[in-house]
């Protein structure tokens, strides 16, 4: 069965311009001189693939029905570089207010390079092990055992999943990538407090990309929760292309949280790849609050019996902000469950998107499956394009899927209002209370509180930037009728 | 100083003219009852007086406690000590119940220049409040009105009032919906309230609920303008003879 249902959107949808980015063919020929002796060979043909791959198919159209609701021209035409090591300083200053309290560490990397100055590894949790990626893979090659990690589980991981036929922007990161965090959970560990892994653009003038690279290999049993966290400093735009392949073992336990907070010049993809054995539970966790085009995409393969995922996202746009999430849910056996919650609040001219694909393979009987995409609008011209899609190839499942799309009641503000709430405070608290069912399934009480302070300081800004544009037009109207009376 | 004075209010909706020229005035202390059928304006002169924007008050003025009323957005009125207790109470789905009131009693505390309450504070006058109007204590984090029956909400609202401690506090078709008991409840929770600095109004299309709450005033409500106005006795003239005979010999309203 196959059932396929659009809420809106033009059936004649524009094609993007295609192009062959020379300033990705000039990043990739440095980055294969520069790698040349230290890449192990099987990497060397990750990374030919990739390039292959993305050098064959260029960026998608908005004729690609993935990518039906995002247009990439903007993207495809502005030259982004890539920048060396070292060549933006930022300070520890800067950084300080992106911290999460309570982290168990923190891996920070600049313009994609990996800044030990600026990160916090102190005590490590036991049973954690946690290494940039690319000294891992230099350590691998020299044989020695980069301090806490060992490496000799990333040729078995790194690129199993993400697939690079699949979708360019992850053959594109499959090529560029040059460096990212590896973590490791032991076997059995339960790392209570989150891992930060902070990814900072600062163009300092120049538009830059980074395409980073995330490994998570959660073993049997292991407890933990990771922060992907994308910030910028300065106004440039950034295009930050990131894939996370995350493994949870067999009964294992990880939260995944992305927190998208950079400029609104910002592009960023990221792909997050989860790969749950039998008994697995995972949580991904999307905050999407910044960026001026983002795709957000999360794709589980419940490859094991009994696996459950939760995939629960909260995006919050407004000028002219694009925030695009495609979920891509695969059910491989039987008995596992999936349940989709993604709620969108879109002010100004912004415009999201929510693609939610499940398919459920043949021997995945017993399939739970579930998705719901709610969503506010909050102006005239926010626009959203919900898509849920079921390929159902197995015949004992349970697959459900809804979208809402609404306003703001004008019954609750006045209700609010009429016991003394103002009126910025009472849109405030309705929005507070929308984006907090989001919250409410956090289980990790830093990450959550984190995340709940980030979305409170967004929507206050919505409220605010909603009470200026009303009393700016009230002020043009008076001035109006003034004219009149003259 | 009279507490409200309607003076003359015409109000419309969609162009629609539902108050023809009300003319209204409660002193402190009192209690006051409008009646009429259904269509007469009576929640239309509630919605108006909480400032719903709905209405568009196309003559008139009304002062509350010397200010105008009608140059108030809802929540000014609130806080200058105005309350309304809906005919429908709006469920708020994601706020408890316990935090949205203290947030209300604080938005108006500040206003007086009090101190504004802490969790600590509020719970014991919440708990004690609650306990006035027979509330289950497990409503207390529920979300606003979400999930409760119809009575639930009604007593809600007057747990609301008892706990913001308005000047003026209008009760739009409370009694409607409600068995007996809660009935009996509600009543008790304005009872405990009245007080000589407090006044109110309350609306209904029953006798049944000034049964428990004994109005000074009863006022008769028909096509937008108060037709009739008497003492409590006038509301059971009402229940005998149906509004019909109050629209017979209608004086305008007059009461000082």
């Amino acid at each position: 069965m196959r059932t396929a249902a659009r809420e809106t959107g033009s059936e004649k949808a524009m094609a993007t311009v295609t192009r062959r980015p020379n300033k990705y063919l000039e990043a990739y020929g440095e980055l294969i001189a520069l790698r040349q002796e230290r890449d192990p060979v099987w990497l060397r043909q990750l990374r030919e693939d990739g390039w292959a791959r993305f050098h064959a198919k260029g960026f998608p159209t908005t004729h690609d029905e993935d990518w039906r609701f995002t247009n990439l021209a903007a993207l495809a035409k502005t030259p982004f570089q890539r920048v060396e090591k070292g060549s933006v300083a930022v300070s520890a200053q800067e950084i300080e207010k992106f911290r999460v309290p309570g982290a168990a560490c923190q891996l920070v990397f600049v313009n994609g390079h990996f800044a030990p100055e600026l990160s916090e590894l102190g005590n490590l949790p036991e049973g954690l092990e946690i290494c940039p990626l690319e000294r891992a893979i230099d350590c691998g090659m020299v044989g020695a055992a980069p301090e806490g990690c060992a490496p000799e589980g990333i040729e078995q991981h790194l690129g199993r999943y993400a697939d690079v036929r699949r979708d360019v922007f992850t053959a594109l990161n499959t090529a560029l990538w040059e460096d990212g965090a590896y973590l490791r959970i032991r076997r059995g560990a339960a790392i209570e407090q989150p891992v930060h892994l902070l990814y900072v653009s600062a163009g300092a003038g120049a538009e830059i990309m980074t395409h980073p690279r995330t490994l998570i290999v959660a073993e049997p049993t292991s407890h933990a929760a990771v922060i992907e966290d994308y910030v910028s400093i300065g106004a440039e735009a950034a295009f930050s292309n990131a894939v996370t392949e995350l493994v949870a073992g067999q009964d294992a336990v990880v939260s995944h949280f992305l927190v998208e907070r950079e400029n609104l010049a910002a592009f960023n993809v990221s792909t997050l790849r989860l790969e749950q054995a039998r008994g697995s539970n995972v949580a991904s966790h999307s905050i999407l609050l910044g960026g001026g085009l983002v795709r957000n995409n999360v794709h589980p393969v419940l490859s094991g019996e009994g696996a459950e995922c939760l995939i629960n996202g909260l995006f919050v746009g407004a000028g002219s902000q694009h925030l695009d999430n495609y979920m891509l849910v695969e059910h491989a056996q039987p008995q596992c469950s999936s349940r989709q919650f993604y709620n969108g609040i879109l002010d100004g001219h912004a415009h999201g998107v929510f693609h939610g694909r499940i398919i459920v393979h043949k021997d995945a009987q017993k399939t739970d499956a579930k998705q719901t995409n709610r969503n506010l609008l909050l102006s005239d011209d926010a626009r959203i394009d919900t898509k849920p899609q079921l390929e159902i190839h197995a015949d004992d499942v349970k697959c459900t899927h809804g979208a809402t799309i609404g306003q703001i009641e004008d019954e609750q503000l006045f209700y609010l209002r009429s016991r003394g709430i103002d009126e910025v405070s009472a849109r405030n608290t309705l929005l507070y209370a929308f984006a907090a069912e989001c919250l409410d399934r956090m289980q990790e009480p830093a990450a959550r509180e984190f995340a709940e302070g980030l979305i409170r300081e967004r929507l206050t800004e919505l409220a605010r930037n909603r009470q200026a544009a009303a009393s700016a037009a009230a002020a043009e109207e008076e001035a109006q009728n003034w004219e009149e009376v003259r | 100083m009279a507490l409200l004075e309607i003076q003359d209010l015409h109000a419309s909706v969609g162009g629609h003219e539902i108050l023809k020229g009300v003319n209204l005035t409660l002193n402190a202390g009192e209690v006051h009852s409008i009646m009429g059928p259904n269509g007469s304006g009576k929640s239309t002169l509630a919605q108006v007086l909480a400032r719903r924007e709905t209405y568009e008050v196309t003559r008139g003025r009304v002062l509350f406690d010397g200010k105008d009323l009608l140059d108030m957005q809802p929540e000014e009125a609130a806080r200058e000590g105005l309350f309304m207790a809906f005919q429908y109470p709006v469920e708020i789905p994601g706020i408890g119940n316990a935090y949205f009131l203290r947030s209300a009693l604080n938005a108006i505390r500040k206003h007086r220049g009090q101190d504004e309450l802490d969790a600590m504070d509020f719970l014991p006058l919440y708990k004690e409040r609650m306990k006035l109007l027979e509330m289950d204590d497990k409503l207390m984090n529920r979300a606003v009105n979400e999930g409760f029956s119809g009575g639930e909400k009604k007593r809600n609202e007057i747990l609301q009032m008892t706990v913001l401690e308005p000047k003026l506090a209008i009760l739009d078709e409370t009694d409607s919906g409600l068995d007996i008991d809660a009935l009996r409840i509600v009543a008790q929770g304005v009872n405990a309230m009245r007080s000589p600095e407090r006044a109110f109004l309350v609306i209904t299309h029953y006798q049944r609920l000034l049964d428990y709450i004994t109005p000074d005033f009863v006022h008769v409500l028909v096509d937008g303008k108060i037709v009739r106005s008497g003492g409590p006795e006038l509301a059971l003239e009402l229940e005998d003879k149906g509004y019909g005979s109050a629209e017979v010999d209608a004086p305008e309203a007059l009461h000082a």
